[in-house]
């Protein structure tokens, strides 16, 4: 996030709500943001195809078609330049490449808008009105914007609008992105990425590598490395041997899972190194036992880059040891000496390599967090980033077409099949679904199915159907509910019995990020 | 600012300050079950009353502004009195099971009968009994324990915004409920158990951590929550080595993103932590099955197989999937791992999944 957390429930006065259902999947920021609207009189705007929780007390509710995010907003572009509503001291000081922007979004007005997205031309009008004359409006989105063949040119549009509206660098405003997972932002900062170390530092900058070359003493690969997805494909083909999974769960998280089962059959040596014998780890030749956050001491970095503490309150169950202790163990011997006493050790070594962190030390986060950017010690954090200037200097407009999703539906697939997280459940249901309470109040799949789609297809509610696309069927119980649009189902991927990535697609992901398409695959509903 | 003695100690404070507030700052412990700093005012509990000088009546010093010249007595005869009818008046309808509760050692009603000597009730006999029970797997209502504070109708509307229960019927009669007098899952309830925290006596209790231990014998743990990105923080209850429960803290000190304030995961989705299910041994497979193995042996089968990998076919043929569920630390040393020690950037982990 560009902002802080509790800025959603004090300072903005109008929130831009797309791709995310807040109140499941970041229930607290979803109090905060019901808060400011229902106290405070703040504004919201929700876009998301589905009518999720906060759409109940939305200004405007935009329920468009799935994929379609660039062609909305570059809409709503299109009338606040049209009324003149841009902030232009902004556009003029701190920007560039505007007229490229306007160039672009020329093409896209609101009554043509509508036919592609689904929705009433005057409610992309309201929308752009709300947000633009906003004294201070934040944009909030989350994976419902990224997964997508187009996700990083759906994020760009949203920087658009927050550049195009001067809608950053103050407090309440900003582009923020909620992450899902409780130390992303920190796996990201700590360089668990194929092209960049510690803080974003990329591999392929002769002047970083050397820098990290002589902190850890050997010489390091000048390429790029791969992502996920290009891991799993290229252990399919027979490239990658080995692999080592920590903490995580592709045989449910990853896209197309059969695809990914027949990669991992594939290596020679998978190390799993996890809390549970995961659906992945069943697939290993070698498994360490690590530890659950209770059991070990360390930091967490939040969706508002705030480094907090995790501290352990039990000792390690069974023969379980520490992670760290583990990755340790490996590299010793592999024959690269790792010898620290403790995390706040290892910590003490992240501040030196990580300019970002540099400031941090478990001492000052005792007791509250502090967010990142924090240079040095004296330096109180960076709740609100780009407050002077950004760090390319200008902020660049990016002129971006709307695309289609990759899968459209057809006469063969004639739904459009999205896929998500419940409240009651988390990611691949490791820890929710081994929750007592959790797991029984919700101990299966559904799919969510609008009456009328449910009519055409003459299925009830709580009906077992097959659920169809070109990967595969999942068999899943329904439930029938005007949440999701007709013509569109949704359906959660925490469980591996019924695992949503049995359907989805990976052969075309977003060409930058790699992301792949989670919210848009063709797909159908047949009777069992 | 505003002049006004309290328990004989002059002290000033802002314009707008209740009397509570001011007692409170002069160091005057005044016990209060409705009132709670981070919820709209409901003055009606009445355990907070305090003498004013010259005035007829004892006040409520949670609604009462605080005015210039003020003096407060927040012990008096009349005012200990009045607090022993209002304790009787609770006690009347509050089921008396202090020996098998919950909350028995952190409740409220059970500290300030013991702080006044009130051991049971003159008005007993007539109450209403509700002895309903709610189905739900994450917290017990019992609302024979309930002392009508509204604490839990204010936390949901105001800090969840889920609205989804009031008082329905009024006096003897008055109980809380859902819309119809249903069960939760049939309400707009999602479970964040934010009443729960703020329930001052045994009425709302988690289930998950029922009989698993009092808050007197538990040590308190601060820490950051395992699920989403939110980074909220709470204490994990802990006792002989076991995780028992979660608690929230409200300052937001050492809470600044949700100040007490939990979903259902971060509040009832702990005991995996104790799951049967954990790995607690290394595990090696041979003729196709996984078998326990050594601290040694796993790892010099890895370090083995690591090796002959990367002699075979270079160190890009490996890769590491690291963890957004593990720590900061923990994913520096393993891209360190990958990137020194084995000689490739082949290192991700699921930010896009």
């Amino acid at each position: 996030m560009t902002n802080s957390i509790n800025e959603l429930e004090k300072d903005a006065t109008a929130i831009f709500v797309i791709g995310t259902n807040t109140t499941d999947n970041h229930p607290v920021i979803g109090y905060k943001i019901r808060k400011n609207v229902r106290f405070n009189g703040a504004k919201l705007i929700v876009a998301d195809p589905r009518r999720i929780e906060l759409s109940n007390i939305a200004d405007v509710d935009l329920r468009f078609r799935p994929g379609t995010d660039v062609a909305l907003v570059n809409a709503m572009m299109n009338v606040i330049i049209t009324e003149g509503l841009e902030d232009k001291d902004f556009i003029a000081n701190r920007t560039e490449n505007y007229e490229e922007l306007v160039k672009v979004v020329e093409k896209y007005p609101p009554q043509l808008v509508a036919q592609i997205c689904g929705v009433d031309a005057e409610d992309i009008r309201k929308a752009a009105r709300i947000y633009a004359t906003a004294e201070r409006g934040s944009i909030c989105y989350a994976m419902g914007l990224t997964q997508h063949s187009t996700g990083t040119d759906n994020v760009k549009t949203m920087c658009n609008l927050a550049l195009l509206t001067g809608n950053l660098g103050k407090p309440g405003t900003g582009v923020n992105p909620l992450r899902g997972q409780n130390n992303v932002q920190g796996a990201c900062d700590m360089g668990a990425l194929p092209v960049v170390y510690p803080a974003y530092q990329a591999v392929t900058n002769a002047e970083v590598r050397e820098k990290f070359e002589k902190f850890w003493g050997v010489p390091l690969s000048p390429n790029n490395g791969l992502t996920i997805p290009d891991v799993v494909d290229k252990a399919h083909h027979g490239e990658i041997k080995g692999l080592m999974v920590f903490g995580e769960n592709p045989m449910v998280s990853d896209p197309d899972l059969h695809h990914v089962g027949e990669a991992m059959d594939n290596l020679e040596l998978l190390i799993v190194q996890d809390i549970f014998l995961t659906e992945t780890a069943m697939k290993a030749h070698v498994v360490f036992p690590g530890v659950t956050f209770a059991e070990k001491n360390g930091t967490f970095s939040n969706t508002e880059r705030r480094v907090q503490r995790v501290r352990q309150a039990i000792t390690p169950k069974g023969d379980a040891h520490q992670d760290w202790q583990i990755l340790c163990d490996l590299s010793n011997r592999l024959g690269y000496p790792m010898n620290y006493s403790s995390p706040e050790d290892i910590f003490a070594e992240i501040r030196k390599v990580t300019p970002s962190y540099a400031g941090i030390s478990y001492q000052r986060i005792e007791k509250t967090g502090i967010h990142w950017p924090c240079p040095n010690e004296e330096h109180p954090g960076t709740p609100v980033l780009h407050g002077e200037k950004f760090n390319r200097g200008l902020g660049l407009f990016h002129a971006i077409e709307f695309k289609e999703a990759y899968e459209l539906p057809d006469a063969e697939y004639p739904l459009i099949l999205s896929t998500g997280r419940s409240l009651f459940h988390y990611h691949t249901g490791t820890m929710t679904r081994r929750s007592s309470a959790l797991n029984e109040f919700m101990p299966s799949n559904e799919v969510q199915v609008n009456p009328e789609t449910a009519a055409r297809l003459d299925i009830v509610d709580n009906e077992m159907v097959k659920l169809i696309t070109r990967r595969g069927y999942i068999e899943v119980k329904t439930h029938v509910t005007e949440m999701v649009p007709d013509g569109v189902v949704f359906t959660f991927f925490h469980f591996s019995e019924a695992a949503a990535n049995v359907l989805t697609q990976a052969k075309c992901l977003d060409p930058v990020a790699k992301i792949p398409e989670y919210k848009v695959s063709a797909a159908r509903i047949e009777k069992i | 600012m505003i002049k006004l003695t309290v328990n004989g100690r002059e002290i000033q404070v802002p314009k707008g300050t209740m009397v509570l507030d001011a007692c409170q700052q002069a160091g005057a412990d005044v016990p209060t079950l409705c009132y709670d700093p981070d919820l709209k005012l409901a003055g009606s509990c009445r355990m907070c009353v305090v003498e004013a000088k010259g005035r007829p009546n004892l006040m409520a010093a949670c609604v009462s502004p605080a005015e210039n010249g003020m003096v407060i007595e927040t012990e008096s005869p009349d005012v200990v009195e009045s607090r022993k009818i209002i304790l009787e008046l609770l006690l009347a309808r509050h089921k008396l099971e202090c020996h098998t509760c919950e909350k028995d050692g952190s409740c409220k009603l059970q500290d300030y009968c013991y702080r006044y000597g009130v051991t049971d009730s003159r008005y007993a006999g007539q109450g209403a009994h509700f002895g309903m029970e709610d189905p739900n797997p994450f917290f017990k209502r019992d609302y024979d324990k309930c002392i009508i504070c509204t604490r839990c109708v204010r936390v949901c509307d105001e800090i969840t915004g889920a609205q989804a229960i009031n008082v329905k019927e009024r006096g003897h009669h008055a109980k809380i409920a859902t819309v119809f007098d249903g069960k939760l899952d049939d309400s707009s309830c999602v479970f964040c158990g934010q009443c729960v925290m703020v329930c001052p006596v045994g009425a709302l209790t988690s289930k998950v951590s029922a009989g698993k231990g009092k808050s007197y014998q538990t040590q308190n743990v601060l820490t950051t929550c395992t699920y989403c990105g939110t980074g909220c923080t709470f204490e994990l209850n802990v006792k002989d080595d076991h995780v028992v429960g979660v608690t929230s803290v409200r300052e937001s000190e050492f809470s600044p993103v949700n100040k007490g304030a939990l979903c259902v995961k971060g509040r009832f989705g702990w005991d995996f932590i104790e799951s049967k299910e954990r790995l607690t041994t290394p595990l090696i497979r041979e003729n196709g099955e996984l078998r326990p193995a050594s601290w040694d042996e796993a790892l010099d089968y890895a370090a083995n197989k690591i090796k002959a990998i990367k002699e075979k076919d270079g160190p890009d043929s490996l890769a590491l999937f690291s963890s957004a569920r593990a720590t900061n630390e923990e994913n520096y040393l393993a891209q360190k791992l990958f990137r020194a020690a084995i000689g490739t950037n082949n290192v991700d982990h699921c930010a896009r999944l």
